[in-house]
């Protein structure tokens, strides 16, 4: 008998994959274009679900990523750099040396301390953006064209670019699997059970935190090169503290300790979003209910629920 | 220097407008051990009731009443409801619940009231200025936030240090296990707590009505600073928040006022005002970042543990 949560999960990416063979045929490209969204979301909420679910750091900050990442690409195309090659790397790069500044400060706290630290770092940057009157300020700098790759793909192909958006989703859940179930990662989860008898048996939990949460940051980064090309445009509203709190929702909804958790949070959380409001004036009528319902009954998220509850 | 102490004044207003949220926040936060976004949802609420209270019975003062009241029952209500279902869960699922709250309220008020945001209007006296010093006016109005609020912190110092209800609140807070397992009625301690810290957020929101803002979403600004506060001041504590809230809202009052000033004996004009625009946004994070570093427990932590 097959496990369900492997059958959900093969039949998501299956779905995921068809989803531009059903836009073509059907002529709907906004399926594609949410989709987009969806996957590169699902990037950033498995960034953070990496350091929140396994690691026990909660970051109310994680958006601050999206926005270095979006924000590199967005100048550095207004400055004449349209190479993905140079913009790109240089995203990610930013975004782990954010990550860098704020883990030293802040690993240092715990709990709801470590939560709003986190969350003081990104409301800096947030502010930091809107200062930034040479790129936009707080009404955004649209990017007139895409980071260019030579030949190698066309971002401006919106099958191609969902397709890459795809593809390097996928190899990021691979590269979390390993992480998670390698040494380093069996490091990071003893760490949030009990930190003390990890650093008494003689790990510096400290410094292996700090990899993992850089390791995120830079996830999240790209996840940002990503959106900025995939909306045109940048503003301080991608790191606005309540897209952190869309992230946190989207890992928690699907299931933290899932490879496949932030995908299915994504999926979940994007489509409802989407549904609820073409259904209604008013969705958050229903979605904020529904976010409370989910916190109270339901232990585990979505793959929890699928897989049974496991643990108390 | 009038205008320094003017904007001292503004501060200390401030800081006594973030006291009335922290307060509350920081109860709720050290006897329930709840994180609790939707407190900016009840800061909203008490403008709004306050707003529509004072067009129907064409008094300010009635209006203010009337909605701290509503404000107080709307908490109590949700504590019953929903709240305490989230006790004893991690905070990550309290952040999940009521950051949902937060969006419900936000959608619930769009729809009671309409999209576009209210005004408050306020007793014509109230639009004076006084004579606070020889040569500096203050408008009358704001000397009666700062005196409203002393007066609540006041009234709340007697209740936490003199009542048998604080003596409970503190108990909660320093050790929740054991006052429950004395015997005490913990439900009823917790709803009461929440209906203060909504009555609080309510006050909060209904006297800035006038000078700043009635709209949907007005909370979520002021909730974070209200964070920072009760995070450099120590959770569970209420004199940790007095003092913090007193060096948030200086902190931040006096450097967005002289930040750019300050910058231009340094760097142009241009790039002294972007730059302190910037760097005066972020004064209030950067003392609680400086706060937690020397201090991670904050400034006055309460409990014993």
């Amino acid at each position: 008998m097959v496990d369900p949560r492997v059958a959900i999960n093969v039949g998501l990416v299956v779905v995921l994959v068809l989803v531009p063979v059903y836009s073509a045929t059907t002529g709907d490209t906004f399926a594609l274009t949410l989709f987009t969204r969806v996957v590169i979301l699902a990037l950033a909420a498995l960034s953070l679900n990496l350091i929140m679910g396994f690691g026990g750091m909660v970051s109310f900050g994680h958006a601050a990523y999206l926005g270095i990442g979006g924000y590199v690409v967005g100048i550095l195309a207004k400055e004449g750099i349209g190479s993905g090659f140079v913009q790109w790397p240089v995203a990610v790069a930013a975004s782990a040396l954010y990550a860098l500044v704020v883990g030293v400060l802040s690993l240092r706290t715990r709990g709801v301390y470590f939560i709003m630290i986190t969350l003081a770092f990104a409301q800096m940057i947030y502010y930091v953006a809107i200062g930034l009157d040479r790129y936009g300020g707080d009404d955004g700098l649209t990017l007139y064209h895409r980071s260019r790759f030579g030949g190698l793909v066309d971002l401006n192909n919106k099958t191609m670019f969902y397709y890459l958006c795809l593809v390097l989703l996928l190899a990021s859940i691979y590269l979390v699997w390993r992480i998670v179930n390698s040494r380093f990662g069996m490091v990071i989860q003893g760490a949030r059970s009990n930190d003390r008898r990890m650093r008494a048996i003689g790990f510096p939990t400290f410094r292996y935190r700090l990899v993992c949460f850089v390791i995120a940051g830079a996830m999240c980064g790209l996840a940002g090169a990503l959106l900025a090309n995939h909306t045109d445009f940048i503003s301080p509203a991608m790191m606005h503290w309540t897209r952190s709190g869309d992230l946190i929702v989207m890992a928690v909804l699907g299931g933290m300790q899932a490879m496949f958790g932030p995908l299915i949070g994504a999926v979940t959380f994007l489509l409802l979003e989407e549904g609820l409001s073409r259904g209604t004036e008013f969705p958050n009528l229903i979605l904020g209910p529904v976010l409370l319902l989910v916190a109270i009954s339901i232990r585990g998220g979505i793959d929890g629920l699928i897989g049974g509850v496991r643990r108390g | 220097m009038l205008y320094f102490i003017e904007q001292c004044l503004n501060g200390i207003q401030l800081g006594m407008l973030l006291f009335m949220l922290a307060a509350g926040l920081t109860l709720i936060f050290g006897i329930m051990d709840l994180v609790n976004l939707a407190h900016g949802s009840l800061y909203m609420l008490g403008a709004y009731f306050a707003a529509t209270f004072a067009q129907w019975t064409d008094s300010f003062v009635l209006g203010a009443l009337l909605a701290l009241v509503a404000t107080a029952a709307v908490g109590m209500a949700l504590e019953v409801v929903a709240i305490r279902r989230l006790y004893g869960r991690n905070h990550l699922d309290h952040v999940l619940g009521t950051f949902g709250l937060l969006l419900f309220f936000n959608e619930l008020v769009r729809l009671i009231w309409g999209p576009a945001g209210l005004t408050l209007s306020l007793p014509s006296e109230m639009l004076n200025a006084v004579q606070v010093l020889p040569g500096l006016f203050y408008p009358l109005y704001r000397l009666v936030i700062i005196g409203v609020t002393l007066a609540v912190a006041l009234l709340l110092y007697v209740l936490i240090m003199r009542t048998r209800l604080g003596m409970l609140i503190r108990a909660g807070a320093s050790n929740r296990e054991m006052v429950g397992a004395l015997g005490v009625n913990i439900k009823l301690l917790y709803t009461i707590v929440f209906g203060l810290g909504a009555a609080l957020a309510g006050l909060a929101g209904l006297m800035q009505a006038p000078i700043l803002t009635v709209q949907i979403g007005m909370g979520e600004n002021i909730l974070i600073a209200a964070f920072v506060v009760v995070t450099i001041g120590g959770i569970g504590s209420i004199r940790g928040a007095f003092v913090a809230s007193l060096l948030v809202g200086l902190a931040d009052t006096i450097g967005r006022t002289f930040m750019p000033d300050i910058l231009h004996a340094f760097l142009s004009e241009s790039a002294a005002s972007s730059l302190g625009r910037a760097l005066s946004s972020m004064m209030i994070y950067l003392v609680m970042a400086l706060v937690l570093i020397v201090r991670p427990e904050g400034l006055f932590p309460a409990t014993s543990k």
